[in-house]
């Protein structure tokens, strides 16, 4: 694992599983799952690029990093609020019954 | 090598399992993955932010709301929508073409430059200097996502009689 | 005088001098994974027996503070019942639900027991003796004690009991919420002392003035913030009073119900190597590690100050589980989330108020008010808000 390149295949890996569950999976909690995996993959991506690059005594990969856990961790919370509002509605989250507007 | 298979593992598993309560404890291994790659990478304060925040409160908050959401039905949905061979030959092109633009790269076959070095005093400084109004912004960001989920998560009180 | 002094000195750091030794007999090339091996090791074989000597003196304590004896059966003055119980433990059956998850069932104890002994690598134990010294240990601290909840949760999960499923909510709960209060107590420290590293907030407090110690406890803001760290030590390792998702008289025995023989050692065992790695991290942050607490008796061995220290650290939490009746769940989170977590916001004010004053009496005046006084106030306040209502009860659809 000792280039930029390892690293970088890596996480467009895990950023392609993130993104198959997304589409994939059938319960809305798993939805959300696989888009945390693929904001990782992209914060991965991000470490990656500050220690192979030209500078990093500038630390911009790391506050970028820094910045992208914090929200992807706010967004995870609001994310689950909703599906928990919809489940209270619904009674189920399951997304093909959740296809219909009115309340 | 052995903490990328073991962190792909974990995290393919947290995508295809039955349960949902295995595929967070997958995801968290995944996490805890990721985390140690960035340990590997010299950038100590994010693994272990990583570890703090995401396998110590996001992990367990999805727990509680599988755990609150979780109905005993005698018959599990199936997992996965009828569509999913469409859905995985999508990801993976996704997949072949950051692959292929990663290996036609010219810049990415160098190996490992000397160690930054960077403490955490480095980081609070960046954090109150340069980047003081993201900082703040985000500050700002995160109080109104806890309200807004409060809020929504919480309901109306006329709907619980 | 001059024999005595190095004599001090060698008897501080005979452990890191026969570890130098025993190092000495391997070839270099392995001496560093050596060196760390023989670390863990110590680590391993000490504080288990500490673990086996403080359920005796809890066990004699409690009993005593009851009005009762403890044991006394097995050896003089039962001082071999941790042997007892550990022989008891081990050749017990080890009972699995049927129903069971019988992965996590296997993986939660093991997690825990991990994350317990993985705090134990950034504390410094004495002089020069700590595992690893990294330049955010206080963060790998609260990093790994954040994997014990996720291991909680998956013992009461996998059992597929209603005791055990409603303990681990309830122990997961109470664990996240007063993890707040402990991070922010443990800041006002970082603040003062500049770094994350175990090892710059230990040395910041080694200096003397006179005879007296510069320990973060003896300064307003520290020794409001050492109450604080201690009683949100408390509730996350989950003892009296803060012990509901375990207590037998509530829910059996909460999130580990279901589990028998060597695990439930093994949870016993997690739970109070926990405990004394959260003591170790507030006599590191608040009551100056390894240093002697006065300037004439530092020819005493270090690691003896920080175990007696720890001892002591001990000694109140188990008088504190003989004295304080158990809270009740709401009690608890009220309790963080309304007074420990805005008495530590306004501790880190403090703290920042005492580092910009001059120094003199006129700073210890002032920030002490800013201690006290929002104490008493939020205490009262809180106290009045409660008015016994008639009971209304929602029951969900």
């Amino acid at each position: 694992m000792n280039s930029l390149q390892n690293y970088l295949l890596l996480s467009s890996l895990l950023f392609s599983i993130g993104f198959a569950g997304a589409l994939i999976r059938r319960n809305a909690i798993l939805v959300l799952i696989g888009i945390e995996l693929m904001l990782n993959a992209a914060n991965l991506n991000f470490i990656a690029f500050w220690r192979y690059g030209p500078a990093p005594a500038a630390l911009t990969g790391i506050m970028f990093t820094i910045f992208s856990i914090s929200i992807a961790a706010a967004e995870a919370a609001v994310g689950l609020g909703i599906i928990l509002a919809v489940y209270r509605h619904f009674r189920t989250t399951d997304l093909y019954h959740m296809n219909s507007l009115k309340g | 090598m052995i903490l990328a298979v073991l962190t792909v593992a974990g995290m393919a598993s947290a995508m295809g399992l039955r349960n949902a309560v295995h595929c967070v404890l997958a995801l968290t291994l995944g996490f805890t993955g990721v985390a140690a790659l960035y340990l590997q990478l010299d950038a100590q304060f994010v693994g272990l932010a990583q570890i703090m925040v995401y396998v110590g409160a996001v992990a367990i908050l999805i727990v509680f709301v599988i755990m609150m959401t979780h109905r005993s039905e005698p018959a599990a949905p199936p997992n996965f929508i009828s569509l999913w061979t469409v859905g995985s030959v999508v990801a993976a092109a996704v997949f072949a073409v950051l692959a292929w633009a990663i290996c036609c790269s010219a810049a990415s076959t160098q190996g490992l430059p000397p160690q930054p070095g960077v403490t955490v005093q480095q980081i609070g400084d960046a954090l109150m200097h340069r980047f003081l109004l993201p900082l703040e912004i985000m500050g700002l960001l995160l109080t109104a996502a806890l309200i807004g989920a409060v809020v929504i998560a919480m309901g109306h009180k006329e709907d619980m009689k | 005088m001059i024999h005595l002094v190095q004599l001090a000195q060698q008897l501080d750091q005979v452990f890191v001098l026969a570890k130098h030794w025993l190092l000495g007999y391997v070839p270099a090339g392995v001496q560093p994974l050596c060196s760390a091996v023989l670390s863990v090791l110590s680590v391993i074989l000490v504080f288990p027996l500490l673990f086996a000597i403080v359920t005796w003196i809890e066990r004699k304590g409690l009993g005593r503070m009851q009005n009762r004896y403890g044991p006394n059966r097995v050896g003089p003055c039962g001082i071999l019942q941790p042997i007892a119980d550990g022989v008891k433990s081990l050749t017990k059956e080890d009972i699995v639900p049927i129903t069971a998850d019988h992965a996590v069932h296997f993986l939660a104890p093991v997690l825990l027991v991990s994350a317990s002994f993985m705090d134990y690598a950034v504390l410094p134990i004495g002089r020069n003796m700590v595992i690893v010294n990294l330049n955010a240990g206080v963060l790998f601290f609260f990093a790994v004690g954040s994997l014990m909840e996720l291991a909680v949760f998956m013992a009461g999960w996998s059992s597929r009991s209603k005791y055990t499923l409603l303990g681990a909510m309830r122990a997961i709960a109470q664990m996240i919420s007063y993890e707040v209060p402990l991070v922010l107590a443990s800041i006002v420290v970082i603040m003062q002392a500049g770094s994350l590293s175990t090892v710059a907030i230990v040395n910041r407090q080694a200096t003397y003035t006179g005879i007296w110690p510069h320990w973060f406890v003896f300064t307003p803001w520290g020794f409001a913030g050492f109450v604080l760290f201690m009683i949100a030590a408390t509730a996350e390792s989950n003892r009296s009073p803060f012990d509901l998702p375990e207590g037998e008289s509530e829910i059996i025995a909460g999130y580990y119900t279901e589990y028998s023989g060597f695990k439930f050692a093994l949870f016993f065992m997690g739970e109070y190597i926990g405990m004394f790695a959260t003591s170790g991290m507030a006599i590191t942050l608040f009551l100056g590690g390894w240093s002697a607490p006065l300037s004439f008796l530092t020819w005493i061995p270090s690691y003896f100050w920080f175990f007696a220290k720890l001892l002591t650290l001990i000694a109140v939490f188990i008088w504190v589980r003989g004295t304080l009746p158990r809270l009740r769940m709401d009690q608890l989170m009220n309790l963080a989330w309304e007074f420990i977590l805005p008495m530590t916001l306004l501790n880190i004010i403090t703290a920042g108020v005492w580092y910009y004053m001059p120094t003199g009496s006129i700073r210890w005046f002032v920030c002490s008010c800013m201690v006290i006084v929002p104490c008493i106030l939020l205490s009262r306040g809180l106290k009045q808000k409660k008015r016994f209502q008639v009971r209304t009860y929602h029951f969900t659809q």
